[in-house]
């Protein structure tokens, strides 16, 4: 009966720590790995103009909806403009404004992104074009071009490659040729599409990007063509027809209209920067969590003070050791002093490492134990005695840092480190053990403490493991469930199995 | 490794962890231990149960007591101190006499003189918690020192030998005899050293012993043979064990007996965990045993009964022995 309660609080615990960890990673992008860096494009636009006399009045168009990335911050530089952000037609459109200014001015506008696959740019469903008013002779073109595109394609997307196609071909028939006549720029190209897809009943718009490549100072804009299927939009190569979007193109707005209108200012400039750097992948899950009103964001330790931090990264550690420490003493059945004695040896381990903590410890304890026999001769009370072993270690400790610094061995100075009451404790167990049950118990069970605490420091120090546990605590509760399922094991500890030796003979 | 574990599980051996959670956990509730683990109380305790123990000669309770030691022991020449909870033998000091040329002088059942001022240091330790379980402060007993029956007196070396006689749920198990070696100090504890035999509960009659975890015949420093020796008493030893029952109300107890050749049988301690070596000593696992009990357990049979149900159900594998 106990055994179900047992089993069924370990898979609650697993289900839980396992769910919320999945959430954390799968959903939030918290990594997996520490030093897990993803790249950052910090894209910037600015515009320059030179003020008119009276108020000035400034609207940029910024991204919205973008496929493939996802914002990580914002932010705009402008001096003594007010600011503001409105939804207009093409997307989100950012407002400065100011009563008057002298001078050029610039207004910077700001913003970070990072690759998310899973980033797609859901819209609304747009409504259906209302028939474009072309004037003669364009109009005669477009019907016919748009009738005979109609017959060679099976849907809007077929339409739009094969009109791509042949509004794009080297030897363009006549008609193609007089709507080209009038086309400036790539844009304007892609702004006739849209016209001659309206025309055919298909919901089209232009799309307007930057293509990220490592640092540029001067990006271009890129005009796409982006279709509505009925379904979802679809991405078009305005020069080859084909459906895709360029390598790591961030759509800045959508629509024909002008990125930026300044009005009450001339000479108006844009310009695109961008940068690209690389950031810890924590930072931008935690950024990303926080921004989704995330409640487990407050709950993380990320969101801690960098010490506590730190103090967390190592407290997290214990529970790794105290499963060690079961695994040892009830799976294996090493013997050891204390319960959790050898996890306080294994942190101690941490600051002077491995070798040299165990040559220490090892020190500490031979030599501490020959002067608690010596104290035995002076027939002291428990407590004074165990007060005098611990100043006789802190001597010893000091005693050890002067004469490693004096030969030159800095690692000696770590012993400082080293947690006194505990070796005191042990010095203390320990000799009682050997006048009680000999020296032999008492090497086995100081040597089986000193075995624990490797293979527990040996755990606790793996950093992967230290960062999988500081970002997902929640694997806490998995660890739980081993050790109480460990609580549970009524099966042999190995090393009976060498004992109970002689009763398997029969 | 998984074929020894399965063949440990057939021949029924129980192990530690088994043990703990099975027997301990279930059958031993953690507020009857001070019957076993405060030595006084289960003096008082098997005494109003009219079982026979070693003469309590003084308790010392604080460090103020340590002084009214060489009162207790004025006209002493043997005696005991013991830690009221220590576990496993340890701070247990055996005075078996007195230097001719000086009365403060003790020798201890090892031959080693010790003054009056040593053992005061001790009971000192003993008091302030060095041998007690918790740590906490302590009380120690002085108390009347056996002189064993001879009947073990060529499979000992030194020190007290003793019977342990592990009592499931009121019934006695499995018993063992624990023949103190000149490793052991003297003190009747196997991890000490000492040998443990095995004894046939239907007859009271010693089998092969254990030493170290292996099998032994004969007793490292006598080099007497071990096996075949009739213990004395045995209807009464059972039945004072299987009395430890209603005394302590653990179901899982191991009573220590020792036999004076004065006083017969006494019991000298009560343990809430006994260890699993004698499972080694008698060649058997206690998991058969312990089913065998539950099938035919009686709420209402008394101590002598249970007693008699043991020896009926429990003889030794005699082919075994001759391993």
């Amino acid at each position: 009966m106990k055994q179900r309660y047992v089993y069924a609080l370990a898979a609650l615990l697993t289900v839980i720590g396992l769910a919320v960890f999945g959430y954390k990673w799968q959903a939030l992008g918290f990594p997996l790995t520490e030093n897990q860096e993803t790249p950052v494009w910090t894209i910037e636009s600015a515009i320059s103009f030179e003020p008119g006399p009276g108020t000035i009045k400034v609207n940029q168009h910024i991204p919205t909806l973008t496929p493939g990335f996802r914002m990580l911050n914002e932010n705009s530089v402008s001096r003594g403009y007010g600011f503001s952000v409105d939804y207009g037609s093409g997307g989100r459109e950012a407002q400065w404004a100011i009563r008057r200014a002298d001078g050029p001015q610039t207004i910077y506008y700001r913003i970070s992104v990072f690759e998310d696959e899973k980033s797609e740019a859901s819209d609304i469903t747009p409504p259906y074009p209302p028939p474009p008013v072309i004037n003669e002779p364009f109009k005669t073109a477009v019907d016919v071009i748009v009738a005979d595109v109609e017959e060679q394609s099976a849907d809007d997307a077929t339409f739009t490659s094969e009109l791509l196609r042949r509004m794009n071909d080297p030897s363009p028939n006549p008609n193609v040729e007089l709507l080209l006549s009038d086309i400036g720029d790539d844009a304007d190209f892609v702004d006739m599409i849209t016209t001659m897809l309206a025309a055919a009943h298909i919901p089209a718009r232009m799309v307007r990007g930057v293509e990220l490549d490592g640092r540029q100072r001067h990006a271009g804009l890129v005009p796409w063509l982006e279709i509505y299927d009925g379904d979802r939009w679809r991405y078009f190569n305005p020069a080859t027809g084909e459906e895709h979007l360029p390598q790591r193109f961030f759509v800045w707005w959508r629509g024909n209209e002008p990125l930026v209108t300044v009005e009450g200012g001339s000479n108006v400039q844009v310009g695109f920067a961008v940068q690209e750097n690389h950031l810890d992948a924590v930072a931008i899950a935690k950024t990303q969590a926080a921004k989704q009103g995330g409640t487990l964001i407050e709950f993380s330790l990320y969101s801690l003070p960098i010490r506590t931090q730190a103090v967390y990264g190592v407290l997290l550690m214990i529970p790794i050791g105290a499963l060690v420490m079961v695994i040892m003493r009830n799976i294996i059945g090493i013997d050891a002093f204390g319960t959790f004695m050898p996890v306080l040896i294994a942190l101690a381990f941490r600051e002077t490492k491995l070798i040299w903590g165990i040559v220490l410890f090892t020190l500490l304890v031979a030599l501490g134990l020959s002067i608690r026999f010596l104290l035995e001769r002076l027939r002291l009370l428990l407590v004074p005695r165990l007060s005098a072993v611990l100043i006789v270690v802190v001597m010893l400790m000091l005693l050890i840092s002067l004469m490693s610094h004096r030969l030159g061995m800095e690692t000696g100075l770590s012993v400082a480190l080293f947690p006194m009451v505990i070796i005191a404790m042990t010095i203390e167990r320990m000799s009682v053990v050997w006048e009680e049950r000999g020296a032999a118990d008492a090497m086995r069970a100081g040597g089986g403490s000193l075995l624990v605490a490797m293979a527990a420091y040996i755990f606790m120090g793996m950093s992967w493991l230290e960062h999988l546990f500081f970002t997902f605590p929640e694997l806490l509760l998995v660890v739980l469930t081993f050790v109480l399922l460990a609580g549970r094991y009524t099966g042999y500890r190995l090393l009976e199995l060498s004992r109970f030796k002689a009763l398997t003979r029969n | 490794m998984f074929a020894a574990a399965r063949k440990l599980r057939e021949s029924g051996v129980l192990g530690l962890n088994e043990r703990n959670a099975e027997f301990i956990m279930r059958l031993n509730p953690r507020r009857l231990y001070p019957r076993v683990d405060d030595k006084a109380l289960t003096k008082e305790l098997a005494l109003a149960a009219g079982m026979a123990v070693p003469d309590l000669y003084g308790i010392i309770e604080n460090q103020g007591d340590v002084r009214c030691f060489s009162d207790i022991v004025e006209n002493l020449d043997s005696f005991v101190v013991k830690p009221a909870q220590g576990s496993g033998g340890d701070g247990i000091l055996v005075v078996t006499g007195r230097s001719h040329r000086k009365r403060d002088s003790f020798r201890l059942s090892s031959g080693v003189l010790i003054s009056k001022a040593e053992i005061a240091h001790h009971l000192s330790n003993i008091v302030s918690g060095q041998y007690s379980l918790s740590g906490n402060p302590d009380k120690a007993l002085i108390e009347y020192c056996v002189r064993f029956d001879p009947i073990f007196a060529d499979v000992s070396y030194q020190g007290v030998p003793d019977i342990r006689i592990i009592v499931y749920r009121g019934y006695p198990t499995m018993a063992m005899v624990r023949l103190p070696t000149r490793a052991s100090d003297g003190k009747a504890n196997l991890h000490q050293g000492a040998v443990g035999a095995g004894v046939d509960i239907a007859l009271g009659e010693t089998l092969t012993g254990v030493l170290n975890n292996n099998v032994v015949d004969d007793h490292p420093d006598t080099g007497a043979l071990i096996s075949g020796l009739n213990i004395p008493h045995w209807d009464f030893i059972m039945e004072s064990a299987a009395r430890g029952y209603e005394v302590t109300g653990l179901g899982y107890l191991g009573v220590d007996m020792v036999i004076d050749r004065v006083r017969g049988p006494l019991i000298l301690e009560m343990n809430a965990r006994p260890g699993l070596s004698i499972q080694i000593a008698n060649c058997a696992g206690l998991a058969n045993r312990v089913a065998r009990i539950d099938a035919i357990h009686n709420e209402k049979a008394n101590p002598a009964e249970r007693a008699r149900t043991a020896r009926r159900e429990f003889p030794a594998d005699r082919q075994m022995r001759m391993l």
